[in-house]
């Protein structure tokens, strides 16, 4: 079933017709509201344990880094204080991410029933998935300022900047999540890579290890990944310290041209995808 | 300026068949996005045989419907009304041509689409309203006229996943009665359900008409078009065959139908499949014989029905209605759960035992659906066969009776002398 709110309309073949088309968007924005709500009801409603998830999952993902790579690895030395919370604070920000990322990849495939009889901005589906992780971080989080009082550590003043990397992160999550999702529509088989890709992408990425571990030279090259300058931002935002400012810019300018591609390539090839899904 | 709620002007869609329209898989695609340039070498060279042949879904379709006009789609499968319904909704755009819509639209391609099973029926209205378009202010509004027309009042906070199908049906209905639209884009297929839901159907497109909407309606159920319409357009072939009254247009299809155009091989290819999954060729044979398309009343009959592919999903179903030379259904069977026999993904080749058959003199057809039971039909082929009935004489005593004059079955009888 489709509905569209406006009262004129002109059906063009496809390439007459692109652009992100940010008015209808807004039209459309109760049905996002609604594609979230719908998300969050569903996770919690299918699962035993709810809410606990959103913490063990992180915390299981700590326990097993912090004895592989702080133990075995040597990687605690890097870190003053505890490194389990160090690496808790980069994964409770990384595990909303890569979440975040593979459940948008797969939302538009998962979806093809309502792609297959109804109109609505496609846009909508894999931003959903994005935001309806924020209630899982929300828990993680919690549990994280329970950890800092576990482990005495103050939250830092600079506390009150986290918002903006978790905005950022979002940012490259719908970037990375907008473009997957057109991908896997027409390459079925885009869906293991992404696993991987995510998987790999957190070895890039300033979650087990400082920043002080890459090599000056390396940093510029280092600071392309987006997720750089967010976790590392995140993670000074929470536990204190100076902030690493050239790779938050460079994070938030990566993170704006990756939406970009990916909204030009999704919007070039959104209106097939009910011939092909 | 033009009062026209819907202009529709050259309208043409084209699919690639032959090349599977489900795009392929990445390392296919890198394959052949390398092959490109040894393949046109190939063909500048003569070489040329083209890998994909060209399918128009639809060519060049214009016809106008003014503000107020009901007007009624009917053709054969494969005639384009599905593909001309989808770029009506936009779920799908034209090749070549366009569509000027003047006036809010709402198209129903089926009933509860987005509905989740987990969420109760209250979040259910709240969801598939705002998939149809309908604010969140609009749908709170309704809420107790929705809850109230569809009879649910007091499992309304119950998952939808504990529903009977007809409960489901009714919500579903009920949330889409209530769209208050200035075109209306409607298939058919919405009134599958029970005679009462479909009756239910029919009264709220007429109190649309009534109210002075626009409605588009594509439909198999000719005696629905009459009713209701006040035009009518046969497709064929992805064209405008004719374009008139809603009599005219209707005499014309039953023609149509008679014509003997499918061949007598006694058995059906789908010309035009739909993409995906779909059923793809049908048989009719008699039980120890040969294909054909000529039964006698006794026999047994064997559907030999094949898919296109792998099923989407295990313990599916195969069904069949049989219709009745006016299009009435007087029939109907599934492999489940009226048998046990749930068919595997891996199943391409269904055969349905039939008979003896009961049925008297005359001309009938299937129509046949795959899908899980009560779930959402993969495919839907209508019309699939038509067969006739020759002799009808299960008693053996010279004397057949005629489906024309004497109803569509025979029923055991014995007649005896009263004391």
């Amino acid at each position: 079933m489709t509905a569209s709110i406006q009262r004129r309309l002109r059906i063009e073949p496809a390439g007459a017709w692109q652009g992100a088309h940010l008015a209808e968007l807004w039209r459309y924005r109760e049905l996002l509201y609604f594609f979230v709500w719908r998300d969050i009801k569903v996770r919690y409603k299918q699962t035993v344990l709810g809410a606990m998830w959103a913490i063990i999952q992180p915390v299981a993902t700590t326990l097993i880094f912090t004895i592989f790579f702080g133990r075995l690895g040597g990687l605690s030395k890097q870190v003053n204080g505890s490194y389990s919370l160090f690496v808790y604070v980069g994964l409770s920000l990384w595990t909303f991410y890569a979440n975040a990322v593979s459940l948008s990849a797969n939302s538009l495939v998962g979806s093809s029933h309502l792609i297959s009889k109804v109109y609505f901005p496609r846009l909508l589906i894999p931003v959903a998935a994005i935001f309806s992780g924020l209630v899982d971080f929300a828990i993680s989080f919690a549990f994280l300022l329970v950890l800092m009082v576990f482990y005495r550590v103050p939250p830092s003043p600079q506390i009150v900047a986290m918002p903006i990397f978790l905005a950022g992160t979002m940012l490259v999550a719908a970037g990375a999540g907008i473009l997957f999702s057109a991908l896997v529509v027409s390459y079925r088989d885009f869906r293991y890579v992404i696993t991987f890709v995510v998987q790999l992408w957190l070895f890039g990425t300033p979650v087990l290890y400082t920043l002080d571990s890459i090599p000056a030279q390396w940093r510029l090259v280092y600071g392309l990944n987006p997720m750089v300058g967010m976790i590392a931002g995140f993670r000074t935002a929470v536990l204190g310290g100076p902030w690493p400012s050239a790779l938050i810019a460079a994070g938030f300018v990566t993170a704006s041209i990756l939406l970009v591609v990916a909204l030009r390539y999704f919007t070039t090839v959104e209106r097939r995808f009910a011939d092909v899904i | 300026m033009s009062s026209d709620a819907i202009t529709i002007a050259g309208v043409s869609k084209r699919y690639a068949i032959g090349r599977s329209l489900r795009t392929s898989n990445f390392r296919e695609s890198l394959v052949s996005m390398v092959g490109a340039p040894f393949r046109r070498l190939k063909r500048l060279g003569g070489a040329a045989s083209p890998d994909t042949t060209d399918f128009w879904a639809l060519n060049d379709v214009s016809f106008t419907v003014g503000v107020g006009d009901v007007i009624g789609i009917v053709g054969p499968n494969g005639a384009g009304k599905s593909t001309l319904l989808k770029i009506l909704s936009r779920i799908t755009p034209p090749t070549k041509g366009y569509i000027d819509l003047d006036g809010r639209v709402s198209s129903l391609l089926e009933v509860g689409t987005g509905f989740h099973p987990e969420l109760t029926g209250r979040e259910n209205v709240f969801l598939n309203g705002a998939i149809l378009g309908m604010l969140r202010e609009e749908i709170r509004r309704k809420f107790d006229a929705i809850v109230a027309f569809a009879e649910l009042e007091q499992f309304i906070d119950t998952p939808v996943k504990h529903y009977s199908s007809g409960m489901y049906v009714r919500l579903a209905f009920s949330v889409a009665a209530h769209l208050e639209p200035e075109i209306l884009i409607i298939d058919e297929v919405l009134s599958v359900g029970d005679l009462h839901f479909r009756n239910r159907c029919l009264g709220r497109m007429r109190d649309m008409r009534d109210e002075g909407r626009t409605v588009l309606f594509v439909s198999h159920d000719l005696t629905s078009v009459r009713q209701l319409c006040n035009r009518a357009i046969l497709l064929t072939s992805g064209r405008v065959g004719l374009e008139g009254t809603p009599d005219e247009v209707t005499r014309k299809y039953e023609q149509m139908n008679r014509d003997p155009s499918v061949g007598n091989a006694g058995s059906a290819d789908r010309v035009h499949p739909p993409p995906h999954y779909h059923l793809r060729r049908v048989e009719l044979k008699k039980c120890g014989g040969g294909i054909t398309r000529n039964f006698d009343a006794g026999d047994v009959m064997e559907i030999h029905l094949w898919s296109s592919g792998r099923a989407p999903e295990n313990s599916f179903t195969a069904e069949f209605k049989l219709f009745d030379d006016h299009d009435d259904v007087i029939s109907f069977g599934t492999a489940n759960p009226m048998r046990t026999t749930y068919y595997t993904a891996d199943q391409q080749h269904f055969v349905c035992r039939l008979g003896p058959l009961p049925l008297t003199e005359g001309t009938y057809s299937f129509s046949f659906t795959v899908r899980v039971w009560n779930q959402e039909r993969w495919d839907f082929w209508d019309k699939a066969i038509t067969f006739d009935m020759q002799r009808c004489d299960l008693f053996k005593t010279g004397h057949s009776v005629s489906g024309a004059r004497d109803g569509q079955f025979v029923m055991p009888q014995e007649w005896l002398a009263g004391d």
